[in-house]
């Protein structure tokens, strides 16, 4: 099984760069998700300013600049990792060295997970 | 209370490896490791439910293992005028006294794991020990677990556990990972521990069983501890990087129906780009080492090069056959020859692969593998030598014990016959 887990760092856009110090232990961390052979992908995400958000109302789309309403409510990064149960996706986020932060984690649906129709539609529209 | 004993589950999922390592270190003795691990996880499962998980789980189960050993040497021996001498007989006690497991560096656990994982896979044990005791220690899988995956019952499974842990013991191996030559020696066995258990869940049809998806994951979580273990050795990124590969096809290799899909007429936009990814950087690392690459390396970038082709007809197959041809060199078997024939005919022309048929048809390990009268009927077929690649067609349905894969032969050998 997949998880993601989100990392909501619950800070304003201007102290959005991290520290060395705070950087050496989320490596520390993600050092020892790398060693048990969990960790499949990460990344931390540059502050809302310099990306932008795409919304959609009744099938139109709307591009808009951050920064977002709820600055302290964006994603700051995101870790993908194989585990064996939520309960150990869920032990690993709650080792993460955090401070006052939220991390939620999120099961990555399989393509068994999907229905029969779900599923051919899949294969229909990928193309061989 | 349930919630609480699965986190405790997972706990012990993350910890028991690096448990049992240190302690095996300690004991020099793997099933007395296990044990007193074992009972540091009952310890915890009547404790944490009441009082939480402690901040660090792992230094709090390596503590109570260390005093239950202590106990249980009090119980077993009259401790008082014994001591000296069971001290000698297993070096724990003095062992004990020194150690200090929240102080071990990150290196002396990574050293512990690495041992643990050679005297798993010692090759005193045969193949299915050597596997089970992985399973068992380094992925903390229960005998249930095991039993279930590998299609076998538990008492099977307890007695091969118990048995393989009293080889070891009675054979005094120590608890060590081998260095120099020795490593490069006993390396092998422990790389064909890791696929074999990757096979186990690779080999089994679609939806027959969630165990067999989590095999595969297991042994790339495996394949992928030993590579951060072990990270001068090509051959383990190789096997690393054809492992992710090969996962990487788990969802196109089979039909709504559980039919299997041949790689070259599977939906390549099935295949995980991310495994892919990974498993062409596993294989970059073992390019990068010196030395040419191993039978492990050899396949993943035989594999890399399927990845790499968008559509089937796009296959790389000149550099397929000659991946194979290296591979046939350093670890020659008609299987690999057969699969050259194939490359080799997709390369350079049936003719060519026929060839190479003609050179192993008389291989007794094929004699009786539909795969080389099926493959030859392929080639033949293509070479326009149609009532012959009937022939093989025919013989390769009465060959194969897969149902399907008979149906499929027996079209084909009427479709070719003139």
């Amino acid at each position: 099984m997949r998880f993601m887990m989100f990392m909501y760092p619950g800070i304003e856009e201007q102290d959005w760069n991290p520290t060395a110090e705070d950087v050496a232990a989320m490596s520390r961390y993600n050092e020892e998700l790398r060693k048990a052979g969990m960790l499949l992908s990460l990344d931390g995400l540059r502050p809302p300013s310099d990306g932008g958000v795409v919304s959609f109302s009744d099938g139109k789309a709307t591009i808009t600049d951050g920064p977002f309403a709820e600055a302290k409510e964006v994603v700051g990064g995101y870790w993908l990792i194989q585990a064996r149960s939520k309960e150990e996706a869920l032990e690993w986020a709650s080792r993460c060295p955090g401070e006052n932060c939220r991390i939620e984690v999120r099961q990555v649906f399989e393509m068994e997970d999907f229905s029969q129709d779900v599923q051919d539609a899949v294969e229909e529209n990928f193309g061989g | 209370m349930a919630d609480a004993a699965r986190a405790i589950e997972a706990v012990w999922r993350i910890e028991s490896a690096r448990l049992v390592a240190g302690l095996a270190r300690m004991v020099q003795d793997v099933g007395l490791a296990e044990d007193l691990a074992q009972d540091a996880l009952v310890a915890a499962l009547e404790k944490w439910p009441a009082d939480g998980v402690p901040d660090n789980p792992g230094a709090w189960l390596m503590a109570t293992a260390k005093n239950r050993a202590i106990d249980r040497m009090r119980r077993e021996a009259n401790f008082q005028s014994k001591q000296e001498e069971i001290a000698r007989e297993t070096g724990a006690l003095f062992a004990m006294e020194r150690s200090d497991f929240e102080a071990a560096a990150d290196e002396e656990i990574g050293d512990d794991l690495l041992a643990l994982i050679f005297t798993c896979c010692h090759p005193l044990l045969s193949r299915e020990a050597r596997v089970a005791l992985t399973l068992r220690l380094l992925g903390g899988l229960t005998t249930p677990e095991i039993a279930r995956a590998f299609l076998a019952s538990e008492a099977t499974i307890a007695q091969r556990l118990v048995r393989a842990k009293k080889t070891l013991r009675e054979a005094r191996v120590p608890f060590e990972a081998p260095r120099g030559s020795e490593l490069d020696e006993r390396l092998p066995s422990v790389l064909e521990v890791v696929y074999l258990v990757f096979n186990e869940g690779y080999a089994a049809s679609a939806g027959e069983d969630w165990v067999r998806r989590d095999l595969c994951e297991e042994a790339l979580r495996l394949g992928r501890i030993l590579a951060g273990l072990a990270p001068r050795e090509p051959e383990v990124h190789g096997l690393v990087a054809l492992l992710e590969i090969q996962a990487s096809r788990l969802n196109a290799r089979h039909g709504a129906n559980g039919k299997p899909i041949l790689l070259l007429d599977q939906n390549r936009g099935r295949w995980d780009p991310l495994l892919i990814v990974r498993g062409r950087r596993a294989l970059e690392r073992a390019e990068e080492l010196p030395g040419p690459l191993g039978p492990y390396g050899l396949q993943a970038a035989i594999a890399a090069c399927h990845a790499g082709a968008i559509r089937a007809e796009e296959t790389d197959w000149v550099k397929i056959a000659a991946l194979y041809d290296a591979l046939s060199q350093i670890q020659p078997s008609p299987v690999v020859e057969l699969n050259r024939a194939v490359a080799v005919g997709m390369a350079f022309g049936p003719e060519a692969g026929l060839a190479l048929i003609e050179e192993i048809k008389d291989e007794q390990a094929l004699a009786n593998n539909h795969l080389l009268p099926s493959v030859r009927g392929d080639l033949l077929e293509k070479a326009g030598r149609q009532s012959e690649a009937a022939a093989e067609f025919k013989r390769a349905a009465r060959l194969t014990e897969n149902e399907r894969e008979r149906e499929l032969l027996l079209k084909r050998a009427e479709q070719t016959a003139p």
